[in-house]
């Protein structure tokens, strides 16, 4: 194994206010890999995600992104927020909620990134913006403020503002929860785009079939356990689980 | 001669409380401005520092403006610190709208959706780039109103530095009508001069309206 993961979690529990939501969690993600993450409301999923980029702190156990340790430093002390920064910078993060900047345009939103964290320059960044637009089909609302869009088109320009940073992961907090169903296709589709690329995605959602088809693991978490982690075809057809099997048959 | 007429001859000197005003007025608002948006960033974080910031800015809410113009004018020289009347009111304008700035502009922070914020840190954005290019703004655009309310409200206090002997406007129309006994004349004239102000005040606000209503903000 010469190829450092893309993402690899291990021990990782968290607690909120006494309650624990995240208990010894293990996960590797190789280069080009979807893993989906599955599991009912309330079981870790979300918290999972956001302790890969540190929006929220874990209690104990370590997360590395491409080989570095993110959080803690070399000497076993909590990182700067410069440093924290800097490795944030490698991952990007999609939000069911989209949280695209509203005072900025849409071509704007995916430029800010690169332009502020990297320091790439303008046009470059611009180049690269219009790239990506185009990928997500949101080309021609370049120009467009955010409130003029609907939520699908927000979401695809959000997956664009992630890409820029041209991370070695990205991060879906389910995507398309938030959307009306007419406009959750579009959005999975950019998706199955992207991992067609080789993208890097964990993806924690509710959508069976697109887990099904475009994972190359799927993962359960119940009460904060990870109960499940098999391929998509033996997770949805066999999986070892009792509590999965019951999951899939109400799903 | 008739009492306008007399105003008129006194247009000099009126004119230079005029300007006076306008420059106090601009710098003070212009200082007090960046100060509040720098007490904004000083209020993102929590800690000793900040609890002493909220504890001056409620101080500067209960205190009238013209106490504070005393205490900088004549209470400062028992300490050893003398200040000019020009300075120890521009100081006040800027500590004193400066507090209110940063209160405004706090609590439009209070109800800025978290999840901006959280987008840009998932990005990579460091504290400081986050207030600076995604929430200040923001927070600029959503307390249009409210800072073209305390504007009117700051021009409308510089008029209490003529206690403290600044030669602005209200000075310059004070000194007139006591010359010529003509104060209805001339506190007219200046209440045209502060409306002629506020008038180009409300027409500039209303113009930066259309950049937060180009972005959905508002609806002007």
């Amino acid at each position: 194994m010469s190829d450092v993961p893309a993402v690899r979690i291990e021990r990782l529990s968290k607690s909120f206010g006494g309650v624990e939501v995240l208990r010894d969690i293990e996960l590797t993600v190789n280069k080009g890999e979807v893993v989906s993450v599955l599991g009912s409301s309330g079981s870790g999923k979300s918290t999972l995600l956001r302790c890969i980029n540190w929006l929220e702190e874990p209690d104990r156990g370590s997360i590395h992104i491409a080989g570095q340790r993110i959080g803690i430093d070399a000497s076993g002390r909590k990182m700067r927020n410069k440093e924290l920064a800097a490795l944030r910078a490698r991952t990007g993060m999609v939000f069911q909620g989209f949280n695209l900047w509203p005072h900025l345009t849409v071509l704007h939103n995916v430029m800010e990134s690169p332009v502020q964290v990297k320091g790439m320059r303008k046009d470059e960044a611009r180049r690269i913006a219009l790239e990506l637009l185009e990928k997500v089909g949101m080309v021609e609302k370049a120009d467009a403020y955010p409130y003029t869009l609907s939520g699908g088109q927000k979401q695809r320009v959000a997956i664009a503002r992630a890409l820029a940073m041209s991370p070695e992961v990205i991060l879906f907090d389910e995507p398309t929860s938030a959307l009306d169903p007419e406009r959750v296709g579009e959005v999975l589709q950019v998706m199955k785009n992207l991992s067609a690329e080789g993208y890097t995605m964990i993806v924690v959602t509710h959508e069976m079939e697109f887990a099904r088809a475009v994972s190359d693991q799927v993962v359960f978490l119940e009460k904060g356990l990870l109960i499940e982690k098999s391929d998509p075809e033996t997770f949805f057809t066999n999986p070892a689980s009792e509590r999965v099997r019951r999951f899939l048959e109400l799903a | 001669m008739s009492e306008w007429a007399i105003v008129w001859e006194a247009r000099g000197a009126i004119l230079d409380g005029f300007y006076n005003t306008l420059i106090l007025f601009g710098l003070s608002v212009t200082l007090a401005f960046v100060l509040g948006c720098a007490f904004a960033y000083w209020l993102e974080t929590r800690n000793p520092a900040t609890l002493a910031l909220r504890g001056f800015i409620n101080c500067m809410r209960m205190l009238p403006f013209l106490i504070l113009a005393y205490l900088l004018y004549y209470g400062l020289p028992s300490l050893g610190l003398r200040l000019n009347a020009w300075t120890a009111g521009l100081i006040a304008l800027v500590v004193y709208y400066g507090a209110y700035f940063g209160e405004v502009l706090r609590g439009a922070r209070l109800v800025l959706p978290e999840g901006q914020v959280e987008a840009a840190k998932a990005h990579g954005f460091t504290g400081f780039k986050v207030f600076r290019r995604i929430v200040l703004p923001q927070l600029i655009i959503k307390t249009r109103p409210l800072m073209g309310n305390l504007l009117i409200l700051c021009l409308k206090d510089t008029a209490f530095l003529t206690i403290i002997t600044v030669q602005e406007l209200t000075a310059a129309a004070n000194s007139v009508q006591s010359t010529y006994f003509v104060p209805m004349e001339a506190f007219v004239v200046v209440i045209l001069l502060y409306w002629l102000i506020s008038i180009c005040l409300e027409l500039a606000l209303k113009w930066a309206g259309r950049f937060g209503a180009k972005r959905g903000f508002e609806h002007v």
